[in-house]
């Protein structure tokens, strides 16, 4: 099938890479840019695994094709740290709340509670549970992972400049 | 770190035993920096994929290649005709039956390989899939183990049909696998015939699967100047995949390197080798080009190993006061298409027979059919030990049932029939010899905690409210005590493949006071690279932060059996700590010449050798790492080295008491897990956050296995919900809040009192669940009903005690 270049901002790069009008975008991020954070678990759009936000909108981005994002601005898990290195506060809580095991949902998770906070920066606990339910982790039970994005909205909110 | 550091100080910082320290591994997976083997590119490589068996059981008259070879990008298809000259087409499995890679002559389950398309990239190995024209005659399709063995059932293996004899004995039967026995048959019988009281039940533990966040895959890539063979995986064992792969391939074994990756999940899914690793390998033979294949979620929930399918019935006697005086079961052990199981080879029922529990019962047997249907090959320990799971959920239903017909409370039963502490070492009526155990105690704290007595009068008020028509809901109390045996396991009566599985820790200290350790077991989420430096700073005194831990590589680890069946801490945390006290043993003499003294002089404390008696005079195990590199000692070799291989004694026997409240809507059949309380005894804790969280993780698995996974299959053999779709996986929002807590009961013969955690929560947590269901509607007169709950089900269980007027 018949290649073309399709353009986009990844992580505030502007990037341009070919592939055929079925390729699906998490396809594009792994294999065209070699962005491999975001992690493909189904096929069928439950696990939530790839999850990469897209024009302020978190999506599953073994849904989309790459040809739909032409033109827009996407973030990966890749480009939620500072440049010079400074992780995020989601990142940092992960760790310290101890959210993750096998790290493979970690990515999509964290992605997808990057978009939650902007959304909803105060959140309930049931609203982290409902914010993230479209994300499957097999390892953690959840718990740490709703501590976790407690932890880091308290931390954003106490130094708003942070949230950026 | 000098003398006038407080000792309690300087045992903190190096983070050893018992500390929450924080996981290494966490930096790269926050940041999207892991590497899984979807993760690897490398030049020129090639993607393979599958075209599947659309039939449950047909004979193949014909495949034809031509369409799919003219996709462009499509480079070969690969079918049994080409493995044949090979000796490839069938593959050896763990359980010493085989199994086809790719179909030969006829297809056994749904879903079962029966070529492989070689492309350039995944999508035209898509295309090529497609246009692969295969001519299927179909065949009669079994799928019930009941059925199969029928004297007029449709013959499944043809390639055996003439084998009296199975690895595991004779078969009775075309669709028969083995009868696997143990304990006192006669004597069982017995005590079932002289009882005051026998309850009996049929109790099936449905097909369900380990499913992994990542699914299963390889990278295999042959370098044909230097003949070496390398093979990236989601490998649960590599050092045993690496022996097989010799073996089937005649590959020289130092030619073969196998390295597991980052695994994303395992649950028991990885430990068995498929028909897309074999594939890969021999395309990337063939090509001269590394070949990727990645299953997708619906060939993992369809082909590759899923766990249970045990169909138990058991008779439990006791008298009228409740004190057992014997155990009866059989199983029907449904194993699908090919003997796949993953067990060691003298236990073709794995460790079943710890089903007599956490009870002193004086007299037992159990007797286990195994049996061949038109369904996926596998049967593998999905978070537990061998066979555990089921063993633990028969007896603790069978526990329940008997206490509804003595009119009993199932947690006092239990209590009334508990081994002592003072028992132990215990010798079960089925032949274990449990290590450790304080049950009474155990129980005793959940009971207290959760309110236990507060919660029987709340569900008594909560019936007479129903009764009166105030509320529609019930409320049910599960109770749950488990004993789990895991850490196999002693070279002596454990194997798999003629492999002992005893496992390994090598360890390099480096000349500045930091260290390397390499182990022969691999992590999928269990945080070894944390833990394990946890074991050694304790041992050896340098800090965990200057301790790397690797593992997965066979170029560099040492030979072991790898992670599974809770092994990784009973046996490679046993032999961390064995190789860390060798590397201690010639500390002490570098530190007794350097401090002029004589070895006995010396005693350990924290991170040094001191002279006894005069605690001034020391030497911290940093400065004798650098003089073991400097100086020329009389009489030791240079360097600061040790490498322990670790057969240990005995099994772990974790145990655990759970207690689960549940709500159940009548009318809708939707169940609220209003509690659980988790109390887990693993022996020695080395890091209580990571326990915590695998409790966490162990417990969901649990709900969903007990309130809704099944891989289930119509008559004709097609595989219903094998996709996220319908396989039940619990969001946050099914996910209720845990409690856990704990009691300390080392193990006596591990070097750290650690037994193992990992796979408790899931066995005791499905009866927990189950129990609960059960103990909603058990004033009614229901004793047992199947798993899983989910809200059909239980509408079902409702609509049948005609509670729907």
């Amino acid at each position: 099938m018949s290649k073309k270049a399709i353009s986009m901002t990844v992580n505030g790069r502007p990037v341009e890479a070919p592939a055929e009008p079925r390729t699906l975008l998490i396809h594009y991020l792994r294999e065209q840019l070699d962005l491999t954070g975001p992690h493909i678990g189904c096929d069928t759009g439950h696990c939530g695994a790839c999850t990469v936000d897209l024009d302020g909108q978190s999506v599953k981005s073994c849904m989309v094709f790459a040809i739909q994002a032409e033109g827009a601005e996407v973030t990966t898990i890749e480009g939620l740290a500072q440049p010079d290195g400074r992780l995020h506060a989601l990142q940092e809580a992960f760790r310290e709340h101890h959210g993750l095991q096998c790290g493979y949902c970690t990515p999509g998770m964290i992605t997808r509670a990057y978009r939650l906070l902007q959304e909803n920066p105060d959140p309930s606990e049931q609203e982290i549970r409902y914010g993230i339910s479209g994300n499957l982790c097999r390892c953690t039970g959840y718990q740490n992972i709703v501590r976790a994005i407690q932890a880091a909205a308290q931390n954003l909110n106490s130094v708003p400049e942070a949230a950026e | 770190m000098n003398e006038q550091t407080p000792i309690a100080e300087r045992a903190e910082k190096l983070q050893g035993l018992g500390c929450a320290r924080k996981r290494v591994e966490d930096a790269r997976f926050t940041q999207g920096k892991g590497n899984y083997v979807d993760d690897i590119k490398l030049n020129g490589m090639l993607f393979g994929d599958f075209v599947r068996s659309p039939y449950g059981h047909a004979r193949i008259k014909g495949i034809d290649k031509e369409a799919a070879l003219a996709v462009p990008g499509v480079l070969a298809v690969i079918t049994a005709e080409d493995l044949i000259p090979l000796n490839l087409h069938y593959m050896p499995t763990l359980a010493g039956d085989v199994q086809a890679v790719l179909a030969h002559e006829k297809v056994l389950f749904q879903s079962q390989e029966v070529a492989f398309v070689v492309a350039t990239d995944r999508y035209a190995a898509a295309d090529g899939v497609e246009l692969v024209e295969v001519d299927y005659e179909e065949l009669p399709v079994v799928v019930d183990a009941a059925k199969a063995m029928a004297a007029d059932a449709p013959l499944l293996r043809e390639d055996i049909k003439d084998k009296d004899e199975g690895a595991h004995g004779p078969r009775k039967h075309h669709n028969h696998i083995f009868y696997w026995d143990a304990g006192d048959l006669e004597g069982t019988q017995r005590a079932l015939s002289q009882a005051e009281v026998v309850a009996e039940e049929s109790i099936a533990y449905q097909r369900v699967h380990p499913c992994p966040l990542e699914t299963c895959g390889c990278v295999a890539s042959m370098d044909k100047v230097n003949g070496k063979l390398t093979v990236w995986g989601t490998f649960q064992a590599p050092h045993a995949v690496r022996t097989v792969a010799s073996l089937i391939s005649n590959i020289p074994e130092h030619n073969i390197r196998i390295v597991s990756p980052d695994i994303g999940g395992g649950f028991g899914n990885k430990v068995g080798v498929y028909p897309g690793y074999i594939c890969a390998i021999v395309a990337s033979i063939v090509t001269g080009q590394p070949v990727k294949w990645i299953e997708d979620r619906i060939e993992n929930l369809s082909s590759t190993a899923f766990a249970r399918d045990y169909h138990m019935t058991g008779k439990i006697a006791a008298t009228k006061e409740g004190k057992i005086t014997g155990l009866q079961c059989h199983v029907l052990a449904d194993h699908g298409a090919f003997d796949a199981c993953a067990d060691p080879t003298k236990f073709p029922a794995g460790f079943f027979h710890i089903c007599t529990g956490s009870y002193d019962i004086p007299v037992a047997y159990v007797g286990v059919d195994g049996v061949y249907t038109n369904k996926a090959p596998g049967g593998v320990a999905y978070r537990c030990s061998f066979r555990v799971t089921e063993a633990s959920y028969f007896i603790e239903r069978m526990i329940d049932v008997l206490a509804r017909k003595l009119e009993m409370d199932p947690a006092e039963l239990r209590m009334k029939n508990f081994i002592a502490r003072e028992q132990f070492p215990y010798t079960s009526a089925l032949g274990w010899e449990y290590d450790s155990g304080n049950y009474h105690t155990a129980m005793a704290k959940a009971m207290e905690t959760v309110g236990y007595q507060a919660l029987r009068t709340e569900q008594a008020a909560n019936r007479e409210a129903f009764v009166r028509g105030e509320t529609r809901s019930l409320m049910g109390i599960g109770v749950a005590f488990f004993t789990e045996i895991v850490g196999a396991g002693p070279v002596k009566n454990c194997d798999i493949l003629g492999l002992g599985m005893f496992d390994s820790c090598e360890i390099r200290v480096h000349p500045t006071g930091s260290a390397i350790a390499r182990l022969g077991t691999i992590s999928q989420g269990q945080g070894h690279a944390t833990t394990f430096a946890q074991i050694l700073a304790s041992e050896i005194g340098l800090p965990a932060d200057r301790i790397t831990v690797e593992e997965g590589d066979t170029d560099t680890a040492p030979y072991g059996l790898g992670t599974y069946g809770s092994r990784s801490t009973p046996v490679a945390g046993a032999a961390t700590a064995m190789a860390g006290r060798k590397i201690r043993a010639k500390a002490q003499m570098i530190a007794a010449y350097l401090l002029e003294v004589h070895d006995d002089d010396l005693e350990w404390e924290v991170d040094r050798f001191q002279v006894k008696g005069n605690p001034e005079r020391f030497k911290a195990m940093s400065e004798i790492a650098f003089a073991a590199y400097n100086q020329a000692i009389p009489g030791i070799e240079p360097g600061l080295e040790a490498v322990s291989y670790y057969d240990p004694p005995n099994m772990t026997y974790p145990f655990g008491a759970y207690i689960c409240v549940v709500d159940v809507d009548v009318d809708t059949g939707v169940t609220d897990i209003r509690r659980f309380y988790a109390l887990d005894d693993c022996g020695t804790r080395i890091n209580p956050m990571v326990i915590e969280g695998q409790v966490h993780g162990g417990l969901t698995e649990a709900l969903a296995i007990a309130m809704g996974q099944e891989i289930r299959y119509d008559e004709i053999g097609n595989v219903q919900g094998a996709s996220l779709m319908d396989f039940f996986l619990p969001t946050a929002v099914e996910t209720p809040t845990w409690e856990t807590d704990h009691t300390v009961t080392p193990s006596p013969h591990h070097p750290i009192g650690a037994k193992g955690v990992g796979e408790s929560p899931n066995v005791g947590g499905v009866p927990a669940f189950s129990n609960a269901v059960v103990d909603a509607f058990a004033h009614l007169g229901l004793t047992h009903t199947q798993m899983p709950h989910d809200h059909w089900r239980v509408w079902s269980v409702a609509q049948d005690l005609g509670l729907h007027g």
